[in-house]
């Protein structure tokens, strides 16, 4: 195996004990305190699926974006990473808006515990969608610039990061969002 | 103007002379994994220094009954740092080094496959632990345990009392980013070992410190991030008022003990796996004898990497949890001393019939045998819930943990200096001081040590500055003390023979000891470069075939596997 490649999925493998941890923190507080339960008046599902579907489509163009840039084709793979920095830029704008409403609402870390959990979750969460957006971004750039700058072990780097961000994502939207339609 | 002569025409026989290791830039700008293993080394004996110091005062104190040279305070701030110290900034990077050193060395690799972020590792250690260290200065440093328990680490806690506990943030900062650097050395050390071995070098012939690091780089990969996880909510509990930890508004202080023991148990493997690879690679050579069992030795480290991390409430059984989770975690507990087990029969079972040749690494592995048995037996009482629930807290877990660590993961440690300097250096440990140093540590330890069993089961609490005038723990401490005066000269006496070594220790040559892994191919110290040619690989001994081949042209056998051979 590439060891680029290899390194990466260690690393993610690392990464996801940590995620393990702050999930766990969240369905202990969401099942034994009271106060959490209350937390879907505060929650705004609908716009947040939107979100989420943009997320999950980022992840396409990404993998897109990928098999073009193996096979040497740079208009297109251009264009798709294009797709993937548009989407989940606008993922993190819409968490941005999320957090505006939830704290004009007076929900904050120290309010209550479902406050502690849900920023500390999606917080990190949304830090890695931010690491990740410079690290597309830079694959953006080196690709424009054009010759061999950019290698093909980074390519498969982000996306494999890529994806595990998505993937995270995919397990926090339901234990956060949907769990609270019960 | 000679040195140059001599060097064109001879490969340098010091590490001083290695033309490329001249001058300060050469280390601060270094990614040669050789370098930046001497500047774990180093860094980490000094930090080893520090934290033995503060044993001395610990010991000092608690010298006699009632005695109030140390106010509470001060004694807290002591043993937290003594604990912190020793585990994240002494022994930790001391396996390290070891492992950054001499993985790519073992398996004929250049280097390690990320060099510059094996420099970034070592950086962030050191700022980490210099950043702890600096808590110091701040005039509070921490008061709470390693361990860090909330609430004694939660703001509310530190403002009621006599002091603004700032030193919980430098501590916390600091262990995110030592521990940064560790999960960097793990994926470091997994991706070397998976890419960089020698064509030949397949999986069941890696030598057994190969194995145990690589395991150690999973548990370290896997584990530390739990730490982080958890350091990330203390801070925020700290910073923003968040409430993870904060009881008074429905938090649990027990979902820190669960992260930091999902951690921590497997850490306390993290701190004695590389050890155990050590010993593993010591003994056959001073047996003159190939490892017996090899791919038992190999499977029960896997083993031992799974079980680890199933394990971790065996330190939370006073905490009051329900029957079914103690038997589970009586149950695996209990499990884990099998593999442990396995490995110490191996030892024994490869000395069995060698031609045993004492020189200093040796003792010391043999001492870490019996003296880690006594650590996992006193550990696997623990297992059973009513003893740790009567003993838990008392000196009989600070006796068993320094039979784990002390006995155990110090002494493989240095077994591993005598067996290595002379590869790194090119000089030869004086075997004289290495004696004396050996009995200094085996009759200190065991005084120091043993006798706190007692204390423990007369019912002396640990972490407590003093202890009250009750029958017998005046004599106990007493002696205690006195023999960890001896362990702590032995100690000055390992650090006086590293440095007196160094400028007039023998020549080392190649081989010394007649070794059979790669790093033994190459000259001492290595150049540069790592190796001008690799023997090829046929078994789990290279050298050992090469000087059959030699004798014998024409005739070289691989050796069985766990056979007799010399
Ligand atoms: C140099 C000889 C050493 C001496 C004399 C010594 C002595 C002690 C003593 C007396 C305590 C108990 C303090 C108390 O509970 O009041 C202690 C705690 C501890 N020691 Fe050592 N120690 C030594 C070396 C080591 C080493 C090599 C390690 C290795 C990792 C280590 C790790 C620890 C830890 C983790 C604690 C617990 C700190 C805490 O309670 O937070 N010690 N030591």
């Amino acid at each position: 195996m590439n060891k680029t490649r290899l390194a990466m999925l260690l690393f993610v493998a690392s990464e996801a004990v940590f995620f393990i941890v702050l999930i766990l923190a969240y369905v202990l507080y969401h099942a034994t305190s009271p106060s959490a339960a209350d937390a879907s008046r505060y929650l705004d599902i609908p716009k947040t699926a939107v979100f989420t579907a943009c997320l999950l489509l980022s992840s396409f163009t990404m993998r897109q974006a990928a098999v073009f840039l193996r096979t040497g084709r740079r208009k297109p793979a251009l264009a798709w990473l294009l797709a993937t920095v548009a989407l989940g830029a606008v993922f993190l704008a819409g968490q941005g808006a999320e957090y505006v409403s939830l704290i004009g609402k007076g929900m904050t870390v120290s309010r209550d515990l479902f406050g502690t959990t849900f920023f500390t979750l999606t917080g990190f969460h949304g830090l890695h969608v931010f690491i990740g957006l410079i690290m597309l971004g830079t694959l953006f750039g080196l690709e424009l610039k054009g010759g061999a700058a950019c290698p093909a072990e980074a390519v498969e780097c982000v996306s494999i990061y890529w994806h595990f961000v998505d993937a995270v994502w995919m397990i926090i939207f339901p234990l956060v969002y949907l769990w609270v339609l019960r | 103007m000679n040195n140059s002569e001599i060097n064109a025409s001879k490969e340098p026989g010091s590490i001083l002379e290695v033309g490329e290791y001249k001058g300060l830039l050469s280390w601060l700008s270094s990614v040669d994994h050789k370098q930046i293993g001497i500047m774990y080394f180093t860094t980490s004996l000094i930090f080893f220094l520090a934290g033995a110091s503060l044993a001395m005062v610990m010991r000092t104190q608690l010298i006699k009954p009632n005695h109030h040279w140390l106010s509470p305070e001060t004694y807290n701030q002591i043993f937290t740092m003594h604990g912190t110290t020793m585990i994240f900034l002494a022994i930790m990077p001391m396996l390290t080094a070891f492992m950054v050193y001499f993985t790519p060395l073992m398996i004929g690799a250049r280097d390690v496959s990320f060099p510059r972020m094996n420099a970034l590792s070592y950086w962030l250690y050191l700022m980490g632990g210099l950043l702890i260290y600096f808590s110091f200065f701040t005039g509070d440093t921490l008061h709470m345990g390693w361990s860090a328990y909330p609430p004694l680490t939660s703001v509310n806690y530190s403002m009621d009392l006599y002091f603004v506990g700032t030193g919980v943030d430098y501590w916390i900062v600091g262990l995110l980013l030592t521990g940064a650097g560790t999960i960097m050395t793990a994926i470091n050390i997994l991706v070397t070992v998976a890419d960089l071995r020698v064509p030949d070098m397949k999986l069941a012939r890696l030598p057994l410190f190969v194995w145990m690091s690589s395991i150690n780089a999973i548990l370290m990969l896997l584990a530390l991030p739990a730490l982080n996880a958890a350091l990330v909510m203390l801070f925020l509990d700290r910073h923003l008022n968040a409430l993870f930890f904060n009881p008074a508004a429905g938090g649990n202080p027990l979902l820190w003990e669960h992260s930091f023991w999902f951690f921590g148990h497997p850490e306390v493997y993290i701190l004695i796996l590389p050890g155990f690879g050590i010993v593993s690679e010591v003994i056959p050579v001073f047996s003159r004898k190939v490892i017996f069992g090899y791919s038992f030795m190999a499977v029960a480290t896997v083993a031992i990497g799974f079980l680890s991390f199933g394990v971790w409430a065996h330190h939370m059984l006073a905490t009051g949890m329900s029957f079914s989770i103690y038997y589970v975690f009586a149950f695996s507990t209990a499990l884990i001393a099998v593999p442990t087990g396995i490995k110490v029969f191996n030892w024994i079972a490869t000395m069995w019939g060698g031609s045993i040749s004492f020189d200093t690494a040796m003792l010391f592995c043999v001492a870490f045998i019996l003296q880690f048995t006594i650590g996992g037996l006193s550990g696997v009482a623990f297992a059973t819930v009513p003893i740790d629930w009567d003993l838990t807290q008392s000196y009989f877990v600070v006796a068993h943990f320094h039979y784990t660590l002390l006995g155990g993961t110090l002494f493989t440690v240095m077994a591993g200096f005598y067996y290595w300097y002379p590869k790194i250096t090119g000089r030869m440990l004086s075997e004289k001081l290495g004696k004396i140093q050996f009995w200094l540590m085996v009759i200190g330890f065991n005084g120091a040590f043993f006798i706190l069993h007692f204390a423990g089961l007369a019912g002396m609490t640990r972490r407590v500055y003093t202890y009250p005038d009750l029958p017998h723990l005046a004599t106990i401490n007493l002696i205690s003390s006195l023999f960890a005066y001896v362990l702590g000269l032995g100690i000055l006496i390992f650090f006086a023979n590293l440095v007196i070594s160094l400028f007039k220790g023998k020549p080392a040559g190649d081989n010394p000891w007649g070794g059979w892994t790669l790093e033994w191919a190459t000259s001492s110290p290595p150049p540069p470069h790592n190796f001008d040619r690799i023997p090829p690989v046929r078994s789990i001994r290279p050298l050992w075939d090469l000087e059959r081949s030699q004798m014998a042209p024409g005739a070289a056998a691989p050796p069985s596997r766990g056979g007799e051979s010399s």
